[in-house]
């Protein structure tokens, strides 16, 4: 699977081995949101990936009935989540139906137009 | 620094303008804003223009140029999505008052409606999201915001029915003008009612897509009937992407009006009529709070109270705003700025009120991403 942009191709690797990856700062240890090319708190240029637990906290959400093209409109209405994972950065991903604000949930993994992609779900319950 | 003015607006009418291009549309509005300032061609030194997505040219503004019979001394496009047009009256202004430019001639238009397939529109502007973390999860740009407004209402007790409020307003202040696109009127419950599209906006808590075009020419000298000068300016660039905005009290607002408010000398309670962006209702919501308007999570209050309305201190988008002028892209954020000129120039006809002379006119790019402010005052001979 290729990432459109080369600094998120990590993270898009990780999910296609079905790993949640982040990026962190190795100068400040920050855990930051996105895939960038400078740390966002302290601007240190010495990024890594790690692995993260797949764990988090529902922190937006939205049922979605007007799909942008015809593949997602097969699909709807479907959840889109933003969701801070336990780490501390924020990754969006499909949702379970009903989920709300600060709800726990842990990551799984769905297939879509060729790419591996992200849906959460409450924990325990099927990913 | 010499001060620069709004020395004349022009645009044509928003909707559905079939079989115009979006140089047809910028060069109408461009004569309307050449005649409205009383400046020939020939005093135009500079000129900025705002992208079209249907006319995706290399050099739109020597493309302009060429067509509309300018040859200006400075000239380029800008691209800063709904915050370009805000972007480019700030730079006019700053071209005119260092020297470099006597006569800025800012202009945009698009044939957004008719121009392309709604799909395709849709698509287009979805790349505002990320493309590996954000756009493969079938997101819109009303599912970004859907999850912006979802989040802000959490924490701020702002309702659905306070949203539609806002969408009832704009629709109110677009029937009094004759160039809206969308003027019957609306009430709480059909917004409410109104087809779901990414909870919890629903299509009437939506801009529609338009055609049309603004123009304004921002001068070293001003109108020969009312002095109106671009009195401070700012801007605040604080993230893209929706996932990464990091403090829910500044979006990039509070930074942007403070600076523009610094540079005028002026605060918000000097303000008496407002331009704010609202491609959302929520986008309208959180900017009157973020910019000072109203304290967080009272914006509703304010409007329930008629201090928005044309009658009440702080009349709010009284050409009816993206929401129900019209959104075509760069035009729409500029519309504000062209309205706010003639209401304090006293040339907004048969909408005119009475004694307006001070406005906050603030734009928006992205999610939230970009953003500019510009306080505009009557200045007294």
């Amino acid at each position: 699977m290729t990432a459109v942009h080369s600094a998120a191709l990590p993270f898009v690797e990780g999910l296609a081995r079905r790993e949640v990856r982040y990026q962190a700062c190795t100068a400040c240890g920050h855990a930051q949101t996105l895939a960038r090319h400078a740390c966002s708190r302290c601007g240190a240029t010495a990024l890594e990936w790690r692995r993260a637990s797949g764990r988090g906290t529902v922190y937006s959400r939205t049922e979605v009935m007007r799909a942008p093209s015809p593949a997602w409109r097969a699909l709807v209405p479907y959840t889109i989540v933003i969701v801070e994972l336990e780490e501390g950065p924020r990754l969006m991903g499909h949702g379970a139906p009903g989920l709300a604000i600060g709800d726990p949930v842990e990551a799984g993994f769905f297939e879509f137009e060729g790419r591996t992609l992200l849906r959460f779900s409450p924990p325990g319950g099927d990913a | 620094m010499r001060p620069a003015f709004i020395a004349g607006v022009g645009n044509t009418p928003f909707g559905r303008l079939e079989g115009r291009d979006a140089l047809d549309l910028m060069a109408a509005a461009a004569s309307a804003a050449l005649e409205d300032a009383g400046r020939p061609r020939a005093v135009i030194d500079g000129v900025l223009c705002g992208y079209a997505t249907t006319t995706p040219h290399l050099m739109l503004s020597t493309l302009f140029c060429e067509r509309a019979g300018i040859r200006p001394a400075y000239a380029h496009a800008m691209q800063l999505g709904g915050a370009t047009g805000g972007a480019m009256i700030m730079l006019a202004r700053e071209l005119v008052r260092a020297g470099r430019c006597e006569n800025v001639l800012v202009v945009a238009g698009e044939n957004r409606a008719t121009g392309q397939a709604r799909d395709s529109s849709i698509q287009t502007l979805a790349q505002v999201g990320d493309a590996d973390f954000e756009v493969p999860y079938g997101a819109s740009v009303p599912a970004y915001y859907a999850l912006l407004a979802a989040r802000y209402m959490h924490e701020t007790g702002l309702t659905e029915a306070d949203l539609a409020g806002f969408a009832v307003l704009m629709r109110r202040h677009a029937a009094t003008h004759p160039d809206a696109h969308l003027r019957e009127p609306i009430t709480i419950e059909d917004v409410l009612a109104s087809k779901p599209i990414a909870s919890p906006l629903k299509l009437l808590d939506c801009c529609p897509i338009s055609d049309g075009a603004m123009a304004l020419v921002v001068s070293a000298t001003p109108a020969a009937d009312a002095a109106i000068a671009i009195r401070g300016a700012g801007q605040g660039h604080r993230h893209q992407h929706l996932s990464a905005i990091e403090d829910t009290t500044n979006y990039g607002a509070r930074d942007s009006s403070r600076r523009a408010f610094a540079e005028a000398g002026l605060a918000p309670a000097d303000i008496d009529l407002l331009g704010i962006y609202d491609s959302f209702t929520i986008t309208l919501a959180i900017l009157l709070e973020e910019t000072g308007f109203a304290p967080r999570g009272g914006c509703a209050r304010r409007l329930r109270a008629g201090d928005f309305a044309l009658d009440g201190p702080l009349p709010l988008n009284t050409h009816g705003g993206l929401l129900s002028f019209g959104h075509c892209g760069v035009a729409g954020g500029m519309a504000h700025a062209v309205e706010a000129f003639r209401q304090l120039a006293g040339r907004a006809g048969d909408r005119q009120l009475p004694g307006r002379r001070r406005a906050f006119v603030h734009a928006d790019g992205g999610v939230m991403s970009s953003h500019v402010s510009l306080v505009l005052a009557r200045e007294e001979p």
